[in-house]
């Protein structure tokens, strides 16, 4: 029965990956994530604030279920079909354990920025509020994230997706090379 | 009934970005690396499989459920926009080591920490709808 604890590889996941976009585009919808950072805001009365968030979003319930459903996948999936660990390279694992972080290989997140005891942390309070603050402006600013960008544009050819997907990338490895030192160094 | 069938979508997509890795902060951060090839194995399945669909759709006019058009619209050119905001959401992605749907799936497999990260998200796109109309797009 181990098998169920396995992770999936990288020629079933995507292929999957493929599969929701084309069950959405089926649907009339588009597969984005990000999208629905935005609905929550208009849902929180930021429409008074901008008319960035003034639109009609109960036109997007369709996508809020989709994230309450990917709360339940990720329920299901962390508590009865993984054991929560994951192998990386034994090179980049080593990398990362100079920067104090030694938990590659036993958890699905480092525990040295994840566990909830880091919190009371502020160095790692910063970490978490302004990748996020950086993926939900960016992702607004570029007009899509992974599966708006990297997944459904660049399918369809978009030459803005392929600007924006380099551009994920530039941010990315500037990140780890030149940010990373200076955080975890 | 509709409301089932996207919730069932995203159960699975839930339960296949925690499978993956991919919402495994340390699988971006191989990915940054170049550590692996997982992700993009991940991807570029995806992305082949993705070209090929949609131009099936596109040159066979294809519709969707109910014979309303398919959401495949041309995305607005411009540079600006793509690259500066793809380089924010870049510099996030690796820091955070999530992307927006694997937050939600974090979310409900219990790690507490990654409120902070889609609270941030949420302040991060409040941030642009405010100051959208002064930024280059």
């Amino acid at each position: 029965m181990d098998f169920i604890y396995e992770p999936w590889p990288w020629y079933v996941s995507g292929p999957l990956i493929a599969l929701i976009m084309f069950v959405l585009l089926f649907l009339g919808k588009q597969f984005g994530m990000s999208s629905n950072l935005r609905t929550a805001c208009s849902i929180g009365g930021a429409g008074k604030i901008s008319d960035f968030f003034k639109f009609d979003w109960k036109s997007q319930r369709w996508n809020l279920i989709i994230v309450l459903g990917a709360a339940i996948g990720g329920f299901i999936a962390s508590t009865y079909l993984s054991n929560n660990e994951v192998h990386i390279n034994e090179n980049v694992a080593e990398k990362l354990s100079t920067y104090g972080i030694e938990s590659a290989g036993t958890a699905y997140l480092p525990t040295e920025i994840f566990s909830t005891e880091s919190l009371s942390d502020p160095k790692v309070l910063a970490i978490l509020l302004i990748g996020g603050f950086l993926v939900g402006f960016g992702a607004r600013y570029a007009g899509g994230c992974t599966s708006g960008h990297a997944i459904s544009g660049l399918s369809n050819l978009q030459l803005p997706s392929l600007i924006a997907v380099i551009g994920f990338f530039i941010g990315g490895l500037v990140m780890i090379n030149f940010i990373y030192p200076l955080i975890f160094g | 009934m509709k409301s089932i069938i996207y919730l069932i979508v995203g159960v699975f997509f839930g339960i296949l970005m925690y499978k993956s890795e991919a919402a495994s902060w340390f699988r971006i951060y191989e990915m940054f690396e170049f550590g692996a090839f997982h992700m993009y194995g991940i991807i570029g399945s995806a992305l082949f499989l993705g070209v090929i669909g949609t131009t099936l759709i596109k040159k066979f006019n294809i519709k969707a459920l109910g014979g309303q058009e398919m959401q495949l619209k041309p995305k607005d050119k411009s540079i600006a926009r793509y690259l500066i905001g793809g380089i924010l959401f870049g510099l996030g992605w690796a820091l955070a080591g999530a992307c927006p749907g694997p937050m939600y799936v974090l979310a409900g497999a219990g790690y507490l920490s990654i409120l902070i990260v889609i609270g941030g998200a949420l302040l991060g796109t409040l941030v642009y709808g405010i100051l959208k109309n002064k930024l280059p797009h």
